[in-house]
């Protein structure tokens, strides 16, 4: 015969276990097996990423701060005939006119934390309550590469085997975009806006992965319009948007069917961009002023073309026939990479562009894993210079051994095994060594105050030899033949 | 994923946070003529450096107590030698006797900043990743969210990497105190402890808790076989002595040097803080009814009456879980009744509510949350208002999701089975939730409106006053959930072991 307080013991011992397996912090999910599908790690990600930006308001910020004030400053208070004329900065207007319309809208915002800021004249002004209203409107339009970061995650393959939610590769690739070292330190501490950008690029790549493919066509002529330098990759969206979407049938080897094609679907396509297009530079066509806003956009006209189209091209040309099985996010990789390599002006922060991309195939396969380990952290390390002051040191090697260490171990526990070999770890320790070298030893030579720029070309090409290696194995991952059906 | 690399993937992102807080202002910024705690510290290195031992603590042309005089025991002194040492080498400007008064520039900043980090990094943080692995229970994942929770306390980061202070060093040295004496290694935990006090006499505060513990494993082992108590008391003597030493050549040293420590003349409290005397104040002006001797004597009984249940219950039950607690009660109670306490001294008990979080986490996190917006007033004056939103909503929001507090908040949970004379707590988590939502509006209004004209001192009056009702409350659920424990091993949460 039970005591009542037994019975009233062991129901409260029942009733401790159910409230407890079914509880969402991160230890009893981890621990349950029953919660793989609950995604509340995922704000908690966001979050604490947010968070960190939000610490980082106060740090150093470049001249980019002053580039996005100017154009507050320009579209708030210019009407919109003067706005690719002004020149009272030198750093004039030269994103496309959607880039313009964006900073008009946030210049709306801007006027209630200090209208000072919205003075064309006042050049360099950077008010505390300027700071904050530039530093948050960076976090706040990431909001859309968070959204996106969420759709990948769910394109991403499921694994059936393990119950902990650490090795999930959603939960890996969404920690690996979410806290991309690169991003944190251009974005939220040297100061642009490539969240919000590179969100709609991996939206529009999402959406190419789910089959809504007007939709991604739809955002990439969006993006193009942001920010003209994601022309480099326009030839891999073009190729693949009209092999696979255009062309309907494919023949038994796989080529393509030329008579397949859809015109139907090839209007739509083209009427989606020239849409969005009109929409953007409509404006000033009806102006008049197309060739001030191209001189603008194309500083260089002559150098842009000559130097990266044709090897572009060149790598493409390769891939016509094979565009279906070798994937597109792999098509697009390699062809941001090619502009990396070999574009004019390239700037050391477009080697985002490839990183970001690449990390959805790293958690897909165990060579694409590799070969991100070393792209990452030699792109990374190639920012290192960047954040020159010496404030921003601790902050910028904490972040970085913080990324590095997640992605290496997080991505050796999926695919079970080392993923580099000997000579890559050697290269990769080498960067540490580089850097004391750089920072610490080269300060204390006589030469330093002669050949000052050694240690910057040290470390570049340092990082050059980890860039190259890793674009060699991509674009040769495109050429091998394979039998496999449409991957990523 | 492995227990070391989320370790340290823990730790990286708790000094990730520490030094994004410290890119901000610190106290007394670009305010001459006193400036703040920043320019005191710097001063400490001056005056070490350039003036001889027994000049420190004394009244001399070169040596101007009014301005930040020396008020810490020894051996701040000889820390602000070390960094005067390093800041020479650096920069003489620095430290320079008389011309550096008042020095400040972004590299002066930097270096300063860096001596807490690297204090920080030896002291601190190495004492939390051994008292969460090897003191608390859990699995590993468990105890890895643990290290994380307590890095991102974030009174502790708002005032050592915002304010400016060195309590990460005092605090280490107190929690390296605990380790020795959880771990059974009483002497080394008794000389750390030794150290803490000596380092900041506000340590004394966790004095009583150790003492009793000591004593009372020495009554459980009976009086004649307490070798061992022998020893600590050895040690304790000859640690006081060798931090001492350079003072103990004179008499007059020695008393100055307490004089400064102990500056009885000050008066019950300056400013505004979140205890009994400074919320009794808004009712009853005792600071001007009673004389100052009066005022000590009422300070002195009412803390050792507040601090004496915990005490004894430690005496006759010497275990950790006891210590934990009444080191808690101990300090919540000086706190609340002691002399010229500041608001900085809420640091103190939140050391050791710290190491609760693991074992009782939503009052745990309510404590912490509450100290932390106790603080708020010094934060708006130093500019740390952005750090102290972001930190603290993190702090609340990491806490809760992964210790998920809210969920062990039944009545057995909080140990409070064998009493229902705590009703208010059964509905803990809406509670909770209301209290944040307070303590998030007041920050708000504290920052964007304006006082009306009669009440200049509305909001930090507020702030202190609301701080110390919840003060109040959770001295009494602490002391409840110490005294209550009934005598048999207490049953905890089943072990998970990886």
């Amino acid at each position: 015969m039970r005591s009542a307080n037994q019975i009233e013991r062991r129901r409260q011992r029942r009733r401790r276990r159910r409230r407890r397996i079914l509880s969402s912090g991160l230890y009893n999910t981890v621990m349950a097996a029953s919660t793989a599908d609950s995604w509340s790690w995922f704000p908690a990600l966001a979050l604490g990423v947010s968070f960190l930006k939000c610490l980082m308001i106060n740090s150093y910020h470049s001249t980019d701060f002053e580039v996005h004030r100017n154009w507050l400053a320009i579209t708030h208070s210019l009407p919109v005939s003067k706005w690719y004329h002004e020149s009272t900065s030198e750093w004039t207007l030269d994103y496309p006119p959607l880039f313009a319309w964006f900073e008009y809208g946030l210049s709306h915002v801007a006027q209630h934390f200090d209208k000072k800021m919205l003075v064309v004249q006042n050049l360099g002004y950077a008010s505390p309550a300027t700071v904050l209203f530039q530093r948050l409107s960076v976090i706040a339009t990431d909001v859309v590469f968070i959204y996106a970061v969420r759709e990948c995650c769910r394109s991403v393959r499921e694994e059936k085997g393990s119950k902990d939610l650490l090795v999930r590769p959603y939960f890996i690739l969404a920690a690996l975009l979410l806290w991309n070292y690169g991003l944190l330190i251009v974005d939220h501490i040297h100061f642009q806006y490539n969240g919000f950008l590179c969100g709609i690029l991996l939206l529009s790549v999402a959406r190419h992965l789910q089959g809504r493919h007007l939709e991604g066509a739809f955002l990439f002529a969006v993006l193009l319009n942001l920010k003209h330098i994601y022309l480099y990759i326009a030839p891999a969206y073009g190729i693949f948007l009209l092999r696979s979407y255009c062309f309907t049938k494919d023949n038994t080897d796989g080529s393509v069917r030329w008579s397949s094609l859809s015109l139907v679907r090839l209007i739509a396509l083209g009427s989606i961009v020239i849409s969005v297009c009109a929409l953007s530079f409509g404006p000033f066509i009806a102006m008049g002023q197309l060739p001030q806003v191209l001189s603008r956009l194309f500083p260089f006209k002559r150098g842009l073309c000559h130097a990266y189209w044709a090897p572009n091209i060149w790598a493409l040309y390769n891939v016509v026939d094979k565009a279906l099985s070798v994937g597109f996010l792999r098509c697009l990789v390699v062809c941001a990479l090619c502009s990396f390599m070999f574009g004019w002006h390239v700037h050391e922060k477009a080697i985002l562009m490839a990183i970001l991309p690449l990390s959805v195939l790293a958690v897909e396969s165990r060579e694409d894993a590799g070969i991100f380990l070393m792209l990452a952290t030699t792109g990374h390390y190639s920012l290192f210079p960047l954040l020159f002051t010496a404030t921003e040191m601790p902050t910028k090697v904490l972040l970085i051994l913080l990324f590095t260490l997640y992605s290496f171990t997080s991505l050796k526990k999926l695919f079970r095994g080392f993923l580099l070999n000997t000579l890559e770890v050697t290269y990769l320790l080498g960067l540490i060594a580089v850097e004391i070298i750089c920072e610490v030893v080269y300060p204390l030579l006589p030469w330093k105050q002669t050949l000052p720029f050694v240690t910057l070309l040290a470390k570049s090409v340092y990082c050059s030899l980890g860039v190259s290696y890793s674009f060699i194995r991509l674009y040769l991952s495109i050429l091998r033949p394979t039998d496999k059906p449409k991957e990523l | 994923m492995d227990t070391w690399s989320l370790l340290s993937i823990c730790v990286l992102l708790g000094l990730t946070t520490r030094w994004a807080v410290s890119l901000n202002s610190y106290s007394g910024a670009g305010k001459p003529p006193m400036f703040g705690d920043y320019e005191a510290q710097r001063h400490w290195q001056e005056i070490t450096y350039n003036l001889p031992v027994h000049e420190w603590y004394f009244n001399t042309t070169d040596n101007n107590l009014n301005y930040w005089g020396l008020d810490y025991p020894p051996l701040t002194a000889y820390h602000s030698l070390l960094c005067g040492h390093v800041a020479s080498l650096i920069n003489p400007d620095w430290v320079e006797l008389h011309t550096s008064q008042g020095f400040e520039s972004s590299a002066h900043k930097l270096f300063m900043r860096a001596t807490v980090l690297i204090a920080d990094l030896l002291m601190y943080v190495p004492a939390v990743v051994l008292y969460c692995f090897y003191l608390s229970e859990g699995s590993n994942r468990k105890k890895v969210c643990l290290v994380l929770c307590i890095l991102l306390y974030p009174g502790l980061i708002l005032i050592d990497y915002g304010h400016f202070q060195y309590n990460s060093i005092s605090l280490g040295l107190a929690l390296w105190g605990v380790l020795g004496l959880g771990l059974g290694w009483d002497m080394l935990g008794s000389l750390a402890f030794v150290l803490a006090v000596n380092y900041k006499q506000m340590e004394l505060y966790h004095s009583l808790p150790f003492f009793c513990y000591l004593l009372g494993k020495c009554f459980k082992q009976g009086m004649g076989l307490c070798i061992n108590g022998n020893f600590i008391a050895v040690t304790v003597l000859v640690t006081f002595t060798l931090c001492w030493l350079p003072f103990l050549t004179d008499p007059g040293q020695v008393l100055q040097v307490l004089h400064r420590l102990f500056p009885v003349g000050r008066g019950l409290f300056e400013d505004k803080v979140a205890n009994t005397w400074c919320s009794l104040n808004v009712l009853i002006k005792i600071k001007t009814i009673l004389s100052t001797d009066t005022q000590l004597y009422l300070s002195l009984a009412a803390t050792l009456l507040a601090a004496l249940p915990s005490s004894i219950k430690l005496l006759t039950k010497p275990t950790l879980w006891q210590f934990k607690l009444a080191l808690v009660n101990s300090s919540l109670a000086f706190f609340l009744f002691s002399f010229q306490v500041h608001e900085k001294s809420i640091l103190l008990p939140a050391l050791p509510v710290c190491l609760l979080l693991g074992d009782l986490p939503l009052p745990a996190v309510w404590f912490l949350q509450a100290s932390t917006f106790s603080m708020l007033p010094l934060f708006l004056k130093d500019g740390l208002f952005v750090p102290y939103a972001v930190t603290s909503s993190a702090f609340v929001f990491y806490s809760v999701y992964l210790l998920s507090a809210l969920e062990h908040s039944s009545e057995e949970e909080l140990q409070l089975k064998s009493l229902s004379l705590l009703p208010f707590l059964s509905q803990s988590p809406g509670q909770f939730y209301l209290s944040v939502a307070a303590m998030a509006g007041l920050s708000f209004m504290s920052v964007a409106l304006a006082p009306p004209a009669r009440l200049p001192d509305l909001f930090p009056l507020l702030v202190s006053v609301f701080s110390f009702l919840h003060f109040l409350g959770l001295l009494l659920y602490f002391n409840v959930v110490q005294i209550a424990e009934p005598p048999s091993p207490r049953r905890k949460n089943p072990k998970k072991t990886e």
